[in-house]
């Protein structure tokens, strides 16, 4: 099978500095050929890229999954650019301001004509560090994109002091402890840190879990939280898989997102799992290395999520 | 299926393209290629009224070829030597394209649908949401068009405001049956939704383990063969009641997702590409099976497909640019 070509998703409040982000993107040295996909052609740089307008148009799977929505425009819009391979290899997607990401996020993960020639790179999120802390506050659906975000773009961090800029972080991280985040200003982020980031390869954010849960822990203002779960040894997959495929159709309505890499007793490969809501995508990956500790590592990001009743499950299903 | 007996194989004259193929038909009888890098070959020669943009959509009813890009430009071609720009959209993307009676055509570029009669008057409706698939009734001058949660059917000739069908969930293809009685839709939801247009009733036919994106009805009407499966699945719509409380017949089963359709002209065969370019005949009176192609993954799937007016010839092409012309014995 050839390659995927991989999707970020850019999104960021009116002023917080996507553009420029994005205009860097298109313009620095780095050898890919975008296809962007905008809502506004505005102050964008098109150069040799393909810029596509999109109307961003939310449907509702009428599959009996409540909170599955789609991008009706994204499927439309990638199967016409799938048409012409060679001509881009990655695709950019930029979002508005407040849009919610699951829909767009779960396009990738729902659309199976979609999700077998193209993959979720990463959520990227430009925040202006002097209003995050006001529209975390004002507006929940601030939190719910944080929530969503593999990376976090804190700019304008020349128009604050080192205090605030702390408190953004923690505020940052008491909605996402995983996501990785970088202090910029004017967007000027090393674009190797946006790009090319693979969200399938969970390692790293399963890796920095730890270090950031008892900073979460002491934070109680918050309904969207992460929980990482780290059970040592293999689980048995009869057990685990039906458990899993439950769990995230019941709460999938708080989940926003999830990883796990559940260590399958007698499975040599590692298994993967990416959700997304109540969706669920699992494949089987690379061979646990010899040297590497057998371990199950799971990570939800989600309003009301109960840590204690998932870690009593999965240590159940200890093999 | 290696005996030679069973196999067209060697029946099939391969023809140059090196882009995914939008549609392989046939223009007033010479082997017709629309590819998305903005060729359009016809018989020998070669145009490209869209530029170096790309092509996303055609139709072509064997006289009449039609073809919209991604300039928003829509071409309409008789023969080979007259385009004419029937429409510009002005940059948008062409989503659907339809060919109508009485040298009608039709385009949409998101909500926005219009309809050009045979003297080129334009009419513009606004539908509710994006226009995903047109198809004009066999009889009249009128539209059907899929979109989010139903289909509506437009007199562009009449001031009346169009019928609303609703089925919720978004409707991707749309198309009618001969005598004009059922309209049948494709859903992102992986199924068929059907209205018998006489009385409304509703027509579920599911079941499919991916999108439907080709349709193509017998020659006598009685039929609609669909892709999606792992087989061409094939509705009876003889009765009045259509499809409805009937199991549908399934042909050329194989481990391979049918990615296109079409019935011969004069014939109970049905041509069935697949999803890793494999192309097969299959007769539906006993099942019987001949193979015009073998399977060759690198060529993608089969994308498009088109009988000449006897039925002499079957033209294909492929998702990655391969196509040909099978001669019948």
């Amino acid at each position: 099978m050839s390659e995927k070509i991989p999707v970020t998703v850019l999104t960021g409040y009116l002023g917080a500095g996507k553009t420029t982000l994005l205009n860097r993107m298109l313009t620095e040295p780095h050898g890919k050929k975008f296809a962007v996909i905008v809502n506004e052609f505005g102050e964008i740089v098109i150069n040799n890229d393909l810029v596509v307008g999109a109307d961003e148009e939310v449907f509702e799977m009428n599959n009996g999954c409540i909170c599955c929505t789609m991008r009706g425009d994204l499927i439309r819009i990638i199967e016409g650019l799938m048409k012409r391979k060679g001509k881009f290899n990655a695709i950019i997607i930029e979002t508005i301001g407040l849009a919610d990401p699951a829909p767009v996020a779960q396009t990738f993960f729902v659309d199976e004509d979609i999700s077998s020639k193209a993959q979720l790179d990463a959520v990227v999120t430009v925040v202006d560090a002097r209003w995050l802390k006001e529209q975390l506050h004002d507006a929940p659906e601030a939190k719910n994109q944080i929530a969503f975000d593999d990376v976090i773009i804190i700019n304008k961090t020349d128009l604050v002091t080192a205090e605030e800029l702390a408190d953004v972080e923690r505020q940052v991280r008491s909605v996402n402890a995983y996501a990785t985040i970088q202090k910029t200003t004017k967007s000027a982020v090393p674009l190797d840190a946006v790009l090319g980031k693979n969200a399938f390869d969970l390692d790293r954010i399963l890796d920095i879990a730890p270090e950031f849960l008892e900073d979460v822990h002491g934070h109680h203002d918050t309904s969207v939280k992460s929980i990482a779960i780290n059970i040592p040894g293999d689980i048995d997959p009869d057990k685990f898989m039906p458990w899993i495929s439950e769990f995230t159709q019941k709460e999938g309505p708080n989940i926003l997102r999830c990883k796990d890499i559940p260590s399958f007793k007698n499975e040599p490969k590692r298994f993967v799992f990416q959700g997304v809501r109540m969706i669920l995508d699992g494949d089987l990956q690379r061979e646990w290395k010899p040297d590497e500790t057998r371990q199950s590592k799971m990570v939800f990001i989600g309003h009301k999520l109960n840590r204690a009743a998932i870690e009593q499950a999965v240590e159940a299903y200890r093999a | 299926m290696n005996d030679a007996s069973q196999s067209l194989t060697t029946r099939v004259e391969p023809l140059k393209a090196d882009a995914h193929i939008v549609l392989a038909t046939f223009l007033n009888d010479e082997p017709t290629l629309v590819l998305t890098d903005g060729q359009i070959l016809i018989g020998a020669d070669r145009l490209t009224p869209h530029g170096e943009n790309a092509i996303l959509m055609a139709s072509c009813d064997g006289t009449r070829l039609i073809t919209g890009g991604d300039d928003g430009k829509i071409f309409l071609f008789n023969a080979k030597d007259s385009a004419i720009e029937a429409g510009n959209e002005k940059g948008r993307w062409i989503d659907a394209l339809a060919l109508g009676p009485s040298q009608s055509i039709a385009w949409s570029a998101g909500k926005k649908v219009i309809a050009r009669d045979g003297r080129g008057q334009l009419k513009e409706w606004a539908a509710p949401s994006t226009a995903q698939g047109l198809a004009f009734a066999p009889k009249g001058y009128r539209l059907g068009i899929a979109h989010y949660n139903g289909a509506s059917f437009w007199f562009p000739n009449t001031e009346g405001k169009p019928e609303f069908r609703e089925w919720k969930g978004s409707h991707l293809d749309i198309t009618f049956s001969d005598d004009g009685r059922f309209v049948v839709t494709s859903m992102q939801e992986n199924t068929l939704h059907g209205w018998r247009l006489t009385d409304g009733k509703d027509m579920r036919m599911s079941g499919y383990p991916s999108k439907t994106r080709s349709f193509s009805w017998s020659h006598d009407g009685h039929w609609l063969a669909t892709s999606g499966a792992d087989a061409a699945v094939i509705w009876p719509f003889k009765d009045k009641d259509g499809p409805m409380g009937k199991a549908p017949r399934e042909c050329g089963v194989r481990h391979a997702k049918v990615s296109s359709v079409a019935f011969h002209p004069r014939a109970l065969v049905l041509a069935i590409g697949y999803e890793d370019g494999c192309i097969l005949l299959c007769r539906l009176s006993d099942a019987a099976e001949l193979l015009v192609r073998a399977a060759h993954k690198d060529d993608g799937k089969i994308t498009s497909m088109t009988w000449d007016k006897t039925g002499a010839r079957l033209i294909f092409g492929s998702e990655n640019g391969a196509a040909g012309v099978l001669t019948l014995p």
